[in-house]
C-alpha cells in the first residue's frame, strides 16, 4: 500500500483472531480498503462477519494481529503511550455506538458530557466551551433544554443525536458508526439519516458507516464493503453493488431485505445453498 | 456538577431521600441516637463511669442510678454513654480502612484484568476463608491486647468483602459503551476508572460497608468480651458484658443485659439501613 | 366467526397519563396472516400478550378478546389454561431468554409434549422429531441432543417455534420472532410461519416494527400508534396508498433500495410515551396535516376510507388530494424532488 496523506483513512491487511480452543476463531481476515477525502464507506455484514471488530480496530478499542491503519497517512500506534498519542489518536478518529440508553454516561448531562471532550481537547476559556457546546449540539438538533438534561430524561434518538454531537467534538479525521441507527425506532432513524447526510456534506469529514441493513448503507454511503465470515467478499461504489451484486452472499443479502412480493423460501433455499459452498472468494 | 461533587454529593443524596418505610426509619433513629451519644458523652454520662462506689454494688435502677451498677458500684447508664464511643470508633475504623483498601484493591485488579486480576483475586478467596475474630485474636496474640491491633486486623479480613463487590461491579460496569466512549475520546484510563466509573459504583459499596460496620462492631465486642480488645478501666460494651457475665450467676443480669442489647439494637439498625440502602440502588438500577 | 378477535380493547395502568390499549379492535381468521405494526410504546406486545390473557400487573381492562370464542378477559384459570395449552401459542424475540440453557432440546420439546398432551416418552420423541422436521431443522434427531448453545439464534429460533407447535395450537403470536436475527435468517423463519400458516391453516398474527416485512409476508396489516389502532387495510393497498399520516410518515422514513434516492421525509419528534397525553388525535403533535381546531378536539375513530379503515380527521380530504405520502406539505414544500444529499436542512427535531 502507498501512503496517501490526501487520504483520510487507509486499512492494510488488517486481521484479528481471538483465542478459543485449539484454533483461534478469526474474526477479521486481511481486510483492506481506503476512504476517500469526504468520503463514507458502508461496511455490511450480519452477526460474525467481522464488522463491529473492524469498527473497534479503527477506534483502537482493539489490538489488530497484523496489518495496518493509516489516518491522513500517518499510522495509528497500536498503543498509545502518553497524554499527546492518545488525544491524537482521538482526534484520528471517533465513533458512534449502537446503543444510545447504554453509551453516554448516565450521570453525566448531555451538555457536561460534550464540555467535558472539549475540556480534554482543547485550551478554550469556559464561556467560549460553552458556546462550543451550544453550537455542537445545535448542530445536531438540541437545543438547552436537552443540553441541561440527564441522558435518561431523553429519547433514543435524541440520546443518539448528542452522541454525534460528542464525536464531532474532538473534530476528528474519520466517523465510524457502529449500527448506530439500528437501535432506533423507524421514525426517528429516519431524522438521524438526515442529520448524517448534512453533517457529511457540512464537515467534509469521512464516515464509515458499519450496518446490516442495505437500504440505510444506499442512503449514507457512496461505497460499499460486505463482509462475510471476517473476509472482504464484494466492495464497490453503492449504486454497483446494488445493481449488480458480484458475490452470491451479496444477491443473497439483496434478496433478503423484505419487500412486496417477497419469497422466503426461495431466499432461504438460496441461503443453503451458500452454507455448503462454504468458501467465500475474496 | 463537577465530579468531586458527585463522588460525595450522591450518597449524601441518597440518604436525604432514605425514606423507607417505619422499619428504616427507627434504625435511621436508633443510629442517630448512639452517634448523637457518642458525640456528646462527656456532657450526658452523669457520673464518671469509672469510679466505683463500693458501697453500691448491684444497685437497681433508680434515681441516683438510671440504669442501676455494677458488682463494682459503677454506673451503668455512664459506662453505656461513655462506651458507646470506643464501641462504635472501633467498628468506624474497621469499615473506613477495608473500604477505602477495598475499592482501591477491587477497582485496580478488575480494570486491570489478565492475570493480575486472576492472582489477587485468589489471595481475597484465601483472606474470606479467615474469620475476622480468629484474625483478630491472632494480632492480639502477636501485638498485645487493645484496639489497635484488632481494628487493624479486622480490617484485613472486611477488606475482602468490598474487594470482591467492587471487583464484580467494576467487571461489569467496565465493558459498558459508555466506558469505551471515554476511551476512544482520549481519556486517560485512570481518569475513566477513578473519576468517572468509581462514583456511579460508591452507593453500593456504602450500602454494603454499612451492614459491615454492625458486623464489625459484633466482632469488637464480642474480642471485648473475650478480654482481649478495649480494657477496663475504659468503658466499652464488649468488656461491660464480659464483666457482667459473673453477675448474672449471681442473679443481677442488669449490668450485662444493658450492653448487650445496645450491641444488638445498632447491629440490627446498621443491616435494616445498609439493606435499604442496597434494596433502594438496586431498584434505581434495573 | 373469526379465530382471534379483539373488540375495543382497554388496558390502563393506574397513575398513567393514557391508557397502554385504547379500543383496539382486530381480528384474525384461520389461515390468515395479520400484522400489528408499531413504535416503541404502541402496545403493539400488550396486544399480542392479551390473546393468552396475560394483562400488565395491575392493569385495568375492559373490553374483548375472543381466541376461538372462548373470553379471555377476566377469564377464570381454566379457561385460560385451556386456550393456552390448546388453541394458542406464542413466539418471542429472543429465542435463548426462552428456554433453558443448561437443557437439551429434546427435554425442552418433550416435557410439554407429555406434560401437557400426556404422551408417554417414546410418543413425545417421535412428535418432538416431527415438529423439528416441520419446521425444517435438517437433522432432528441430531438437534434432540444438542444444547442451546449449539445452535445459532435461527435455529433455535425455529426450535421455540416448534415448542409453541406442541401445544398444536389454531393461532400463532409472533412478537418480533426474527428482529434479534440476521437478515438472512429472517427469511427462514418467515418462510417457515408462511408454511404454517399456509400448509396447516393456523392463524398468524405477527408483531412488528417493520412495516415491509408485515407487507412481504402478510395478508392484513393494522398500524398501531399510542394504543389505537390508526389504519388497517390489505398489506398491497397499505403499502400502496397510505391512508393515515403516520403510516405514510413510516413508508416516508425507510430509505428505499432502489428506485430514485431523495431526501427522506423523517416524522418529527418522537413515539408517545404513556407518561404523555393528547386531548384528540394523539399523533397531532407530529402531523404534518394537523389542523388546529378539528385534530386537537377530540380522538378521531376508525372509518372506511378506500379498501381500509382509517381514524384520521382530515383522512377523506387528504384522500381527495392524493393521500398523506403524496399531498403537498403545507409546511416545507417541494421537498420530495430535492436529491438526499443535497437538500436544505430541515427543523426535525421537536
Amino acid at each position: 500500500m502507498t501512503t496517501d496523506p490526501g487520504l483520510p483513512l487507509q486499512v492494510s491487511g488488517l486481521r484479528k483472531s481471538y483465542p478459543a480452543g485449539r484454533t483461534p476463531v478469526v474474526a477479521v481476515d486481511d481486510l483492506s480498503f481506503s476512504l476517500r477525502p469526504g468520503g463514507a464507506l458502508g461496511i455490511v455484514g450480519e452477526s460474525g462477519s467481522g464488522k463491529t471488530t473492524t469498527a473497534r480496530m479503527l477506534v483502537g478499542l482493539e489490538r489488530p494481529d497484523q496489518g495496518e491503519i493509516l489516518v491522513q497517512g500517518t499510522p495509528l500506534a497500536a498503543r498509545t503511550r502518553g497524554r499527546a498519542a492518545r488525544l491524537a489518536r482521538a482526534k484520528a478518529v471517533q465513533m458512534v455506538f449502537q446503543d444510545p440508553y447504554l453509551s453516554l454516561d448516565s450521570r453525566l448531562s448531555i451538555g457536561a458530557t460534550v464540555d467535558g471532550v472539549l475540556r480534554l481537547h482543547g485550551s478554550l476559556s469556559p464561556s467560549d466551551r460553552a458556546a462550543r457546546v451550544r453550537e455542537l449540539l445545535a448542530q445536531v438538533g438540541l437545543g438547552d433544554r436537552e443540553a441541561a438534561a440527564l441522558p435518561r430524561r431523553l429519547s433514543g434518538g435524541q440520546r443518539q443525536r448528542a452522541a454525534i454531537a460528542r464525536a464531532l467534538a474532538v473534530e476528528p479525521t474519520v466517523l465510524v458508526l457502529d449500527e448506530a441507527v439500528s437501535a432506533l425506532d423507524v421514525s426517528v432513524q429516519a431524522q438521524v439519516l438526515n442529520l448524517l447526510s448534512d453533517i457529511r456534506r457540512d464537515t467534509g469529514i469521512g464516515l464509515v458507516f458499519v450496518s446490516h441493513d442495505l437500504a440505510v448503507v444506499r442512503y449514507v454511503c457512496d461505497e460499499a464493503l460486505v463482509m462475510y465470515r471476517g473476509r472482504t467478499v464484494e466492495h464497490q461504489p453503492v449504486a454497483d453493488l446494488l445493481a449488480s451484486p458480484r458475490h452470491p452472499y451479496t444477491r443473497l443479502l439483496l434478496a433478503s431485505v423484505p419487500r412486496l412480493g417477497w419469497n422466503p423460501d426461495a431466499i432461504a433455499g438460496q441461503r443453503r445453498d451458500l452454507a455448503a459452498t462454504d468458501t467465500p472468494a475474496a | 456538577m463537577s465530579s468531586s461533587t458527585s463522588l460525595l454529593g450522591r450518597p449524601l443524596g441518597t440518604l436525604r431521600r432514605l425514606g423507607g418505610g417505619p422499619l428504616t426509619r427507627v434504625g435511621v433513629l436508633v443510629l442517630a441516637v448512639f452517634v448523637l451519644a457518642a458525640l456528646f458523652a462527656p456532657w450526658l454520662a452523669p457520673q464518671d463511669p469509672t469510679y466505683g462506689e463500693l458501697g453500691e454494688g448491684f444497685a437497681g435502677p433508680g434515681p441516683d442510678h438510671w440504669l442501676g451498677t455494677d458488682g463494682g458500684g459503677h454506673d451503668t447508664f455512664s459506662a453505656l454513654v461513655e462506651g458507646t464511643r470506643t464501641s462504635l470508633v472501633g467498628p468506624l475504623a474497621v469499615v473506613l480502612f477495608s473500604t477505602v483498601a477495598g475499592i482501591a484493591v477491587g477497582l485496580f485488579t478488575a480494570w486491570r484484568g489478565g492475570w493480575v486480576d486472576t492472582v489477587v483475586g485468589r489471595v481475597l478467596d484465601i483472606v474470606f476463608a479467615f474469620p475476622a475474630l480468629l484474625l483478630a485474636i491472632l494480632a492480639v496474640a502477636l501485638f498485645g491486647k487493645g484496639l489497635s491491633a484488632p481494628v487493624l486486623a479486622m480490617a484485613v479480613a472486611y477488606l475482602p468483602y468490598t474487594a470482591r463487590l467492587v471487583r464484580s461491579l467494576t467487571a461489569q460496569e467496565k465493558v459498558r459503551p459508555y466506558i469505551a466512549a471515554y476511551r476512544v475520546q482520549g481519556h486517560a484510563a485512570a481518569f475513566v476508572a477513578l473519576r468517572r466509573l468509581l462514583p456511579g459504583i460508591v452507593p453500593t459499596v456504602l450500602a454494603q460497608s454499612t451492614v459491615n460496620f454492625g458486623y464489625a462492631l459484633l466482632d469488637l465486642a464480642a474480642l471485648s468480651f473475650l478480654g482481649l480488645g478495649v480494657q477496663p478501666p475504659t468503658p466499652d460494651w464488649g468488656a461491660m458484658i464480659n464483666q457482667g457475665q459473673t453477675a448474672v450467676l449471681q442473679g443481677q443480669p442488669l449490668s450485662a443485659i444493658v450492653p448487650a442489647v445496645a450491641v444488638v439494637l445498632v447491629v440490627v439498625a446498621f443491616n435494616v439501613v445498609g439493606e435499604h440502602l442496597g434494596d433502594r440502588l438496586a431498584g434505581r438500577e434495573s | 366467526m373469526p379465530l382471534l378477535e379483539y373488540e375495543a380493547l382497554h388496558v390502563a395502568l393506574p397513575g398513567m397519563a393514557r391508557p397502554i390499549l385504547d379500543g383496539v379492535s382486530l381480528s384474525v381468521a384461520e389461515g390468515e396472516a395479520v400484522a400489528l405494526v408499531g413504535e416503541s410504546g404502541s402496545g403493539k406486545s400488550v396486544t399480542a400478550r392479551a390473546a393468552l390473557g396475560l394483562f400488565p400487573d395491575g392493569a385495568e381492562t375492559g373490553g374483548q378478546v375472543r381466541v376461538d370464542g372462548a373470553e379471555l378477559v377476566g377469564a377464570d384459570a381454566a379457561t385460560l389454561r385451556a386456550v393456552r395449552t390448546s388453541k394458542a401459542s406464542m413466539i418471542f424475540q429472543d429465542p435463548r431468554a426462552g428456554i433453558n440453557p443448561v437443557r437439551r432440546i429434546g427435554d425442552f420439546l418433550t416435557e410439554q409434549l407429555r406434560l401437557v398432551g400426556g404422551r408417554s416418552r417414546a410418543e413425545a420423541e417421535a412428535r418432538a422429531l416431527e415438529l423439528l422436521g416441520a419446521v425444517g431443522l435438517p437433522d432432528p434427531p441430531r438437534h434432540l441432543r444438542q444444547y442451546p448453545h449449539q445452535m445459532s439464534g435461527g435455529m433455535l429460533q425455529r426450535v421455540m417455534i416448534a415448542g409453541a407447535l406442541t401445544a398444536e395450537p389454531r393461532l400463532l403470536l409472533c412478537d418480533e420472532p426474527t428482529t434479534a436475527l440476521d437478515v438472512t435468517t429472517q427469511a427462514e423463519i418467515m418462510s417457515t410461519l408462511r408454511r404454517l400458516q399456509r400448509d396447516d391453516g393456523l392463524g398468524l398474527l405477527l408483531i412488528t416494527h417493520d412495516l415491509d416485512l408485515a407487507a412481504a409476508t402478510c395478508d392484513r396489516i393494522y398500524v398501531m400508534y399510542a394504543g389505537r389502532i390508526v389504519e388497517t387495510g390489505t398489506a398491497a393497498g397499505l403499502l400502496a396508498a397510505p391512508r393515515h399520516p403516520y403510516t405514510a410518515g413510516l413508508l416516508g422514513s425507510s430509505p428505499p433500495l432502489d428506485g430514485p434516492l431523495t431526501r427522506l421525509v423523517p416524522v418529527p419528534g418522537t413515539p408517545m410515551s404513556l407518561a404523555e397525553s393528547a386531548p384528540g388525535c394523539a399523533f397531532a403533535d407530529r402531523c404534518r396535516f394537523v389542523r388546529p381546531g378539528l385534530c386537537d378536539q377530540a380522538p378521531p375513530a376508525l372509518a372506511p376510507v378506500g379498501t381500509g379503515l382509517v381514524a384520521c380527521h382530515r383522512a377523506e380530504e387528504l384522500t381527495a388530494l392524493g393521500g398523506p405520502a403524496t399531498a403537498p406539505d403545507p409546511a416545507t414544500p417541494a421537498l420530495a424532488a430535492t436529491p438526499a444529499l443535497a437538500a436544505p436542512a430541515t427543523e426535525e427535531n421537536r
